[in-house]
């Protein structure tokens, strides 16, 4: 183990799969964050069967294991649906995001609950609809409780993409353990180790981009939502905050 | 701790070394450990004929043979698994109380390690593990040894996070009393800090226990036979990936549900018991 570091050549290998990569969780994060509205709001629902419902998803999304869903996903849906040449890259995403959309719902269900009831209320009292209600008044209320642990979420996926190496797309794992491979044929000098730290270190660069991206939202709606409340809304007296 | 009147007559003051109910606990911790220790370190083949039927897209005799094979994958995942969140659980609360060192130089590593782990994929961790560390120091782990210790150190970062809410929740008061009293750092910490913030930490310790179990069978990357190796195996050697791989999902939900169920009772049952 002489050096810790690869080469630009490989590097350059590296940086075209973690496009890839991103790429995956790109489609994951936009399936499961309208999983997350969908079942996170349903789950709310005033109607017995769509509760139920959303629960039923919830309850199977996060109970079951990410990789078992991504391989029912690759190797028995495909059969099961009678789709020969499926795409895989499409498969694996939408079995990260059904599990990501799981999760989601949960964190969106218990943001819209923290958003006090007096909007809701007040909302009826306006005669907004229910869907006007939930665009204007609640959801941007619950999104500065949203987006804290929805960007843990996303970071979540991102390590989640890694499985897909595991049905044998050139995600970055799978591409790094390939190039180990094809190196070791042609005698190249790389350690394993130095392959690992160096896919290690840049997984974290990935989350650590993808937390600054959630901590610049979340910067960005505090300030939007402190200078509406300065402008609009007369505070609250306390004691009328806590009676419900 | 407040806790009613009628409760708090019933308050045992007995030392927990004394009380039945801990060596209990104790004893049934030791006898799951040690089970699971003979049933987890046998080697397993999958060697059981199955046959299943190329007329049917399910066949249902197939997956019924499939079972005893099922079963003993399954010991070697919850071996592991449940190997694994012992590390975990150890090695998370001296990540937690390393996070709070006054000293710079224990503070900022151990930061750092909890935020590397934590935002890194545990399978690229495996092989790390497995791969590259035996070859750049010539240790050899087996497997199973890098699959415990590598879900270990994964989720000791998480659990240093619960445990460290849990901390947190113990009221500065209590800090005070114990200066006040003048306990020394290691009475503070196992007298009265600990006593108070595990069982805030229980909840998300268990939710961790769940999540590991979820994400052990990645361990048939570095070839653990467990449920994953297991399912793979059958496909490869009868073309038929629809019922083991939907065997084994069925079995995750089977065990992680209740499970979770019951995580969210204990957790319900300690916050009613806070109020």
């Amino acid at each position: 183990m002489d050096a810790l570091l690869l080469n630009s050549n490989q590097y350059g290998r590296l940086l075209e799969a973690a496009s890839f990569t991103m790429q995956v969780l790109g489609y994951s994060f936009a399936l499961g964050i309208v999983l997350s509205l969908v079942f996170g709001v349903a789950r709310l629902s005033e109607h017995r069967v769509i509760r139920g419902a959303a629960l039923a998803y919830t309850e199977f999304a996060r109970g079951i294991s990410s990789i078992v869903l991504l391989f029912i996903m690759a190797y028995a849906v495909p059969i099961l649906m009678g789709i020969p040449q499926a795409n895989l890259t499409l498969l694996a995403s939408i079995a990260l995001g059904l599990n990501m959309g799981g999760y989601g719902a949960e964190i969106i269900r218990g943001a819209i609950l923290s958003v006090p009831r007096g909007q809701t209320e007040a909302s009826i009292a306006l005669n907004l609809r229910n869907s006007q209600r939930l665009r204007h008044v609640v959801l941007p209320q619950a999104l500065r409780v949203i987006l804290p642990p929805m960007g843990n979420l996303t970071i979540e996926i991102l390590k989640g993409t890694a499985l897909v190496s595991l049905i044998g797309l050139d995600d970055l794992t799978g591409v790094t353990q390939r190039l180990i491979t094809s190196g070791r044929a042609i005698g190249g000098d790389t350690s394993q180790s130095v392959w690992y730290l160096n896919l290690l270190v840049i997984y974290f660069v990935l989350s650590q981009g993808v937390n600054f991206l959630f901590k610049a939202g979340e910067s960005r709606v505090d300030s939007q939502y402190a200078r509406r409340t300065h402008d609009i809304v007369a505070p609250v007296p306390e004691n009328l905050e806590g009676a419900k | 701790m407040s806790a009613t009147t009628a409760e708090a007559e019933m308050v045992d003051h007995r030392s927990p070394w004394r009380r039945p109910a801990t060596w209990i606990a104790i004893g049934v911790a030791l006898v799951v450990l040690v089970g699971l220790y003979l049933l987890g370190t046998r080697d397993v083949d999958f060697g059981t004929e199955v046959a299943p039927d190329p007329a049917l897209k399910w066949d249902w005799a197939f997956v019924v043979s499939l079972l005893p094979d099922m079963l003993n994958a399954l010991s070697i995942t919850a071996f592991c698994t449940v190997y694994g969140f012992v590390v975990a659980v150890i090695l998370g609360f001296f990540l937690a109380v390393g996070r709070r060192a006054n000293a710079a130089w224990i503070r900022w590593p151990v930061t750092g390690f909890i935020e590397f782990i934590r935002s890194t994929p545990l399978l690229v961790q495996l092989f790390f593990l497995f791969f590259g560390l035996s070859a750049a120091t010539g240790f050899n782990f087996s497997s199973n040894q890098a699959l415990i210790l590598g879900l270990g150190v994964h989720y000791a970062t998480y659990c240093s996070e619960a445990y460290r809410a849990g901390i947190n929740s113990v009221p500065d008061g209590q800090w005070e009393a114990a200066t006040a009293m003048n306990l020394r750092p290691a009475t503070t910490w196992w007298r009265v800090i600990i006593p108070q913030a595990i069982p805030n930490a229980l909840p998300a310790l268990g939710n961790y226990l769940v999540a590991g179990f979820k994400d052990a069978p990645l361990g048939f990357a570095i070839n653990v036979t467990g449920l994953m190796f297991f399912a793979t195996t059958i496909r490869a050697r009868e073309f038929r990936p629809i019922e083991p791989f939907l065997l084994i999902g069925v079995g995750f939900l089977i065990v992680s549900l209740p499970a979770a169920w019951l995580i969210r009772r204990l957790e319900r049952r300690i916050s009613y018991e806070r109020i």
